[in-house]
């Protein structure tokens, strides 16, 4: 196999919260009382080949999009290290650490938000052009109609504002954004989330048509099961911080080694269903600030044994490019 | 079928008044919903499927304004309705649930103490009997320890927590009609899972009937009897579930079938509508889905269709497509 494209290393983050009121004062006179730490990703290896795409799936808190932004370098890791083809991006410097920006770049959830609202859209592209000297200033230009014109926005609209699109439209304006600085791998943040059902198989279709046409490479996350079975190659299943399963998606999805993989996966509303019998995952999760003991999943789990109540399972390979967190599997190894 | 349905919804209309003029959100809506069913209301985003839903219960403000149409409840037109006999009526027969919960309970009161208020405004009982019966509502939606938790205030609860609140409140004295407007588009998987698993045992054990109001057609498809597809304020397709989503004829509906990802090959080009939604004050001439249309004929720009009966639903398109007709 080939070097992969990009590495997430023991990727590790840690947000402290503000020490209240209360805790101060205790710590004033003596008593310490550390604000609680929330451990967001806990401890994250993940290798991502060229031209492949990789969904990163999870429910809300489990970690996925604060995962996404350290692998843009918005947010640095408490730990662990991001390795961009080969080379550990924290020792970047320079003319080095501007590619690996550049052509690591991220698409955002929102629409709405991601957007300047009182720049026009031929700025918003071409800012990044201009700024960094990417283009002689003469080609801006016609670099910025390109970008429009491949994500399929009519030319006419690069001189309006932000407002005056749809979150079709503006999602098509960041995707836009992002090409123009010709890069090669692309984290999509829940790109589709805020869309509308036939919206967003356009916006899809797009995502595939320029993944073919330039052979980028995606970190597709979404809590949106079906979508990520349908553009993925692998898939990554996190839950509270850490990846209990990743393998290839059609594998994960035709027969999950985990139980939590499990359950996500029944829990799809399918069109093709009927009067179903829903079968719900029993319990809520956890919060990440307080974790239960041993492996996170052991209070939701029906298959949970003393050992999970205590024991946390690491990540190890059941197949080959398939890896699981679960002791069902080591109890089966060891047998 | 019953002689007669519990709710008929004939000729709705309800517009919003704009300096500009007044713009339809619904354009002449009909609909039947008996005892005990469950009809799934699905739309994009400006569909008019929320507006829809509150002018049901006559909770239109202005700038909006129902100007036609009869909402019978047993009989009874909501819109001649006075006001206290409407207050009488919410919360007590008709039930509705929102999308976000945090909206319909109030931060500053204890679980207990609106869930008291909701059954003391309809019933003629002591304090301690509401609260006993609260604590039963909560534990009947899968919250453990009721009694706790009725002391607690809507911050303490998670998004699913509050929801299933929100649903225990709305079938505190067991409404005929419960109006759930998108409970669970906010909420992950594994959580709608179980928010639809006991709205269906509730429906089941109460024999209330259900208006799910979704953009979601899976959640329909899994939970409904029946499903009614809105575009541009009207129904353009209704009809049992297993007719409508296992055969669409309009092509709207057929095409947002088709975009849902589950349903192609992983990796294939999924089916997508082009163009958008129309804007409320730019609807087209005619059927307001032509410009997206892969069907459309001359007649569909300068004749609105009208709805009529085709294979099992009602449907309005002048060129459906049919069983055995190549599309």
């Amino acid at each position: 196999m080939t070097a992969p494209l990009f590495e997430l290393r023991g990727i590790t983050k840690h947000f402290r919260g503000k020490a209240t009121l209360a805790q101060r004062l205790l710590t004033a006179v003596g008593q310490h009382a550390a604000p609680p730490v929330l451990r967001a990703v806990d401890g994250v290896d993940l290798t991502v080949a060229q031209g492949e795409v990789l969904g990163l799936v999870g429910e809300s808190g489990c970690g996925k999009s604060t995962l996404a932004r350290i692998a843009t370098g918005i947010l640095k890791p408490s730990a662990g290290e991001v390795v961009y083809r080969q080379r550990p991006v924290s020792g970047l410097k320079g003319k080095e650490r501007l590619d690996y920006l550049l052509k690591v770049q991220m698409i955002f959830q929102d629409p709405y938000a991601s957007l300047d609202p009182r720049m026009r859209v031929s700025r918003i592209v071409g800012e990044a052009l201009s700024v960094h000297k990417l283009v002689p200033k003469a080609e801006i230009g016609p670099a910025v109609d390109q970008a429009l014109s491949e994500v399929g926005l009519d030319l006419a609209y690069r001189d309006r504002f932000p407002h005056q699109f749809s979150g079709g439209q503006r999602q098509r304006i960041g995707i836009a954004r992002a090409l123009a600085v010709k890069p090669d791998f692309l984290v999509c943040d829940e790109p589709v989330s805020a869309l509308d059902v036939s919206i967003q198989a356009q916006v899809i279709n797009l995502f595939m048509d320029v993944r073919a046409r330039y052979g980028l490479t995606y970190l597709f996350v979404s809590h949106d099961l079906s979508l990520v079975r349908h553009i993925s190659d692998r898939v990554a299943i996190m839950y509270l911080g850490r990846i209990v399963e990743i393998g290839s998606a059609s594998a994960i999805f035709a027969e999950p080694a985990h139980p939590y993989s499990a359950a996500l996966i029944k829990a799809i509303p399918s069109a093709a269903r009927r009067k179903s019998a829903f079968q719900p995952l029993k319990g809520e999760l956890p919060s990440p600030l307080h974790p239960p003991s041993g492996c996170p999943f052991h209070p939701r789990c029906e298959h949970a044994m003393p050992v999970c109540r205590e024991q946390r399972p690491a990540l190890v390979e059941i197949a080959p490019g398939r890896s699981a967190a679960c002791h069902l599997h080591n109890a089966s190894e060891a047998a | 079928m019953i002689a007669e349905p519990l709710l008929q919804v004939r000729g709705l209309r309800t517009v919003f008044h704009a300096l500009d003029g007044a713009w339809a959100a619904v354009d002449g809506v009909d609909f039947t919903v008996a005892r005990g069913e469950v009809l799934g209301l699905v739309g994009e985003s400006g569909s008019g499927k929320s507006v829809t839903g509150f002018s049901l219960v006559q909770l239109i403000d202005a700038p909006g304004e129902i100007v036609a149409g009869e909402v019978l409840f047993e009989g009874a037109d909501l819109r001649a309705a006075s006001q206290e006999r409407l207050r009488e009526l919410r919360g007590d027969r008709i039930a509705m649930i929102f999308q976000d919960p945090l909206m319909t309970l109030n931060p500053v009161l204890s679980i207990g103490e609106q869930m008291a208020e909701a059954i003391l405004e309809h019933r003629n009982c002591s304090r301690d009997e509401a609260l006993n019966t609260a604590a039963k509502a909560l534990a009947r939606v899968g919250i453990s320890s009721p009694e706790t938790r009725l002391r607690q205030y809507p911050h303490e609860f998670s998004g699913g927590m509050r929801q299933r609140v929100a649903i225990a409140t709305a079938l505190l004295n067991e409404p005929d009609l419960i109006i759930a407007d998108e409970p669970t588009t906010a909420l992950d998987v594994t959580i709608q899972a179980q928010i639809l698993y006991e709205v269906q045992k509730l429906s089941r054990e109460t024999g209330a009937a259900v208006i799910w109001i979704t953009h979601d057609l899976a959640v329909v498809a899994e939970l409904a009897d029946r499903v009614a597809v809105m575009y541009a304020g009207r129904i353009v397709e209704i009809g049992p579930v297993d007719v409508v989503l296992d055969r669409p004829c309009h092509p709207y509906t057929l095409g947002l079938l088709n975009s849902s990802a589950a349903l192609v090959e992983p990796g294939e080009r999924l089916h997508q509508i082009d163009g958008m939604a129309p804007r409320i004050d730019s609807r087209p001439s005619g059927c307001p889905f032509r410009p997206r249309c892969e069907r459309a004929l001359p007649l569909c720009a300068e004749q609105d269709p009208a709805p009529r009966e085709l294979e099992g639903r009602s449907i309005r398109c002048h060129n459906p497509v049919q069983l055995g007709v190549a599309a």
